[in-house]
């Protein structure tokens, strides 16, 4: 047997740095794991400092020894290679893992272990954790805001519809593909109108009139994004060319219109479009509030699309704008069929940006008095009966929001990648 | 002599202060195969690129097939449906398969039905010995079967004349060669060319013509035979002997 060189651990006792490495590892986890599930300190017997350091002081002096390069095991070959480089990424890759473990066990119990969520009232809730009956009991509210309850059945019937409707495009069939820019573009939206006015809103058709300003919770946030997203798009669409265009008039109502929406927060806008505006209107003009602030986020946010925009059609090389003109195509026919599709395609991620915070700047509408997912927690957080549950309800607003986001953020991946060509 | 298809009158181009054209006169008739050729920053490229009106000149008038290009964006749209063009770069839509390069603008310029377009396509693919490539995208092309696509695309529009911009100065030696014969195959079609080039090879065996430009102007214009055998002027001289 070689003589053992702790400094340099080599492939020649190879066994002994391993086992010796990852009992030192083992131990420095063991550690931190007992401490932070079970309140256990070990190592309570060292003065205070070091009792804390201790695992860290394993982990490192185990990672070294198990740094040998080339050993011809496959998994340690790999670890070595991503996260025992060197001591410094073996000192991150200990504190990240102590960081997850010492938040295991708080989060747990406050999701989990020491929750409720049996009961109706508020002193069901006896353990530390969180209170999800609160949830459980507000959770029609939050999803269809004020909306009579006997007549939610409207919305989830418009809801189903146009989800199955939204799948329309999965068809294989070549005589139903031709119209589907068309379908999506044009009649996808109509159709959700219709279903929103007549069955949502009623007033007609026998179904009882339910005003807008009883609408809320998640489904008002889900109107509220989906035609924003569908008029802002276009209008900034329209913007990007137009700023880009050779007429001196429409380049500079462009940018005085991109500009002016940039530099106005959200928030005055909508204060705005529900206070002044209606002082400009004809008296016997009426437009819904809904409608209002609709109008208002597509405008501030089509100003964003048209500069995202903007740069995709900036990136493109002036050859294929030579190209399009030498075959004799117009200006529309240019940016229909060549310049558009290949900008659209390079600015994919920066619209599904711009989207997903449009997503999330539906909230803000609550400044006219609309009250949509989290404006209908802030409401019953204040509810006398409910005190005290402020961390349940945005901790729920958080999910519930993360998940449209991020189906938002793959749904745009998926797009990126169908859309793909190598150039 | 027939009337001239394209005419060229005393035409000054600027590019801000600085003057890339000057006093450009030229006239090219039917059938003709002209061969630009000079050095570099010459205005060789701007010139064929006034022709179809992809630069705009200040001075002067041109007039192509009849008709004199103005600001009048019907008539440009109506001249650069008749004049196709060949680029350096090729200018292939990456986002189209080569066959739907092809008929893109037959189809919606020319308003043919899409089969038509699909055939005659096909027919100018065959052409230039691509069609077996017609499902692919641009960019899993090489740069040779590019540059045929583009030419294969310019003439899905019928055109009256082609003007083609160094197409071969992009490309790798060995590709060269493919893309000039399919122009000399154009060319012995009878098809009106202006050809900006330095493929003095090709001049030789295609053109009719030669003109040899500097510093925005048309120094010399003979013959090609004329032209390679006793150049006149010392500048045209210069360049062939670096040239050649």
């Amino acid at each position: 047997m070689n003589k053992l060189n702790l400094l340099k651990p080599n492939k020649e006792n190879i066994t002994t740095y391993l086992y010796s490495g990852l009992f030192l590892l083992f131990i420095s986890l063991f550690d931190v794991i007992l401490s932070s599930f079970f309140k256990i300190n070990i190592t309570s017997f060292l003065p205070n400092f070091i009792s804390f350091l201790l695992p860290l002081v394993f982990g490192i002096i185990g990672f070294h020894l198990i740094r040998i390069e080339f050993s011809g095991i496959k998994n340690l070959d790999l670890l070595n290679k991503n996260i025992n480089t060197n001591t410094f990424n073996a000192v991150l890759t200990l504190l990240i893992i102590f960081c997850i473990i010492k938040i295991i066990p708080g989060t747990l119990s406050w999701f989990i272990i020491d929750a409720n969520i049996s009961g109706e009232t508020k002193e069901a809730c006896t353990g530390s954790g969180a209170c999800w009956t609160y949830i459980k009991i507000w959770f029609n509210r939050f999803i269809y805001g004020m909306y009579p309850n006997e007549l939610q059945w409207r919305i989830n019937i418009s809801f189903i519809l146009l989800i199955a409707l939204a799948f329309v495009g999965l068809i294989p069939s070549e005589k139903i593909r031709k119209f589907l820019t068309l379908y999506y573009v044009v009649i996808y939206p109509i159709i959700a109108f219709i279903l929103i006015y007549y069955l949502i809103s009623g007033g007609s058709l026998g179904l009882e009139w339910v005003e807008t300003g009883a609408w809320g919770g998640l489904s008002l946030t889900f109107i509220v994004s989906f035609f924003c997203l569908i008029f802002c798009f276009p209008v900034g669409m329209f913007l990007a060319l137009g700023r880009r265009s050779a007429l001196p008039t429409l380049r500079y109502i462009s940018v005085g219109f991109i500009e002016f929406w940039r530099g106005v927060p959200l928030i005055t806008v909508l204060f705005m479009s529900s206070v002044m505006f209606p002082m400009f209107l004809p008296e016997d003009f009426f437009m819904d509030k809904l409608v209002r602030v609709i109008i208002a986020i597509s405008l501030f946010e089509a100003a964003y699309v048209a500069e995202v925009i903007r740069g995709g059609l900036q990136a493109l090389p002036r050859g294929q704008y030579d190209a399009a003109k030498s075959l004799g195509m117009g200006y529309w026919k240019m940016h229909i069929f060549v310049i558009l599709p290949q900008a659209l395609k390079l600015v994919i991620p920066g619209i599904a940006n711009t989207f997903l915070a449009l997503v999330k700047d539906t909230p803000l509408i609550f400044v006219v008095g609309l009250l949509e997912i989290v404006g209908m927690l802030n409401l019953a957080k204040t509810n006398p009966k409910w005190l005290g549950f402020a961390m349940e309800g945005y901790v729920f607003a958080a999910i519930i929001f993360w998940i449209i986001c991020y189906a938002m953020s793959r749904y745009s991946q998926i797009l990126e990648l169908k859309y793909k060509t190598e150039r | 002599m027939s009337d001239p298809i394209i005419k060229i009158e005393n035409m000054n181009k600027w590019f801000g202060d600085f003057q890339v054209l000057k006093d450009i006169n030229l006239s090219v008739e039917k059938n003709k195969k002209i061969v630009v050729c000079g050095p570099s920053g010459s205005g060789k490229s701007t010139l064929i690129r006034c022709i179809n009106r992809l630069e705009e000149h200040q001075k002067g008038t041109i007039i192509v097939d009849g008709t004199e290009l103005t600001e009048n964006t019907k008539n440009i749209e109506a001249i650069r449906a008749e004049v196709g063009m060949v680029f350096q770069q090729f200018n292939l839509f990456p986002h189209l398969s080569i066959l739907d390069n092809c008929t893109l603008a037959p189809i919606w310029v020319k308003k043919m039905p899409k089969k038509n377009a699909e055939e005659l396509a096909m027919r100018q693919l065959e052409q230039v010995q691509i069609a077996d490539q017609s499902k692919k995208y641009p960019g899993q092309l090489s740069g040779g079967q590019q540059q045929r696509c583009a030419l294969a695309r310019a003439l899905c529009m019928e055109p009256k004349i082609m003007l083609f911009d160094e197409p071969t100065s992009a490309l790798d030696p060995e590709m060269i060669k493919e893309v000039l014969d399919a122009m000399v195959n154009l060319a012995k079609a009878g098809m009106t060319m202006i050809v900006v080039t330095h493929e003095m090879g090709f001049a030789k065996e295609v053109a009719d013509e030669v003109i040899f430009m500097d510093e925005g102007m048309i120094v010399e214009r003979a013959e090609t035979k004329e032209f390679f055998a006793n150049p006149k002027s010392d500048r045209t001289k210069l360049f062939l002997s670096q040239i050649l």
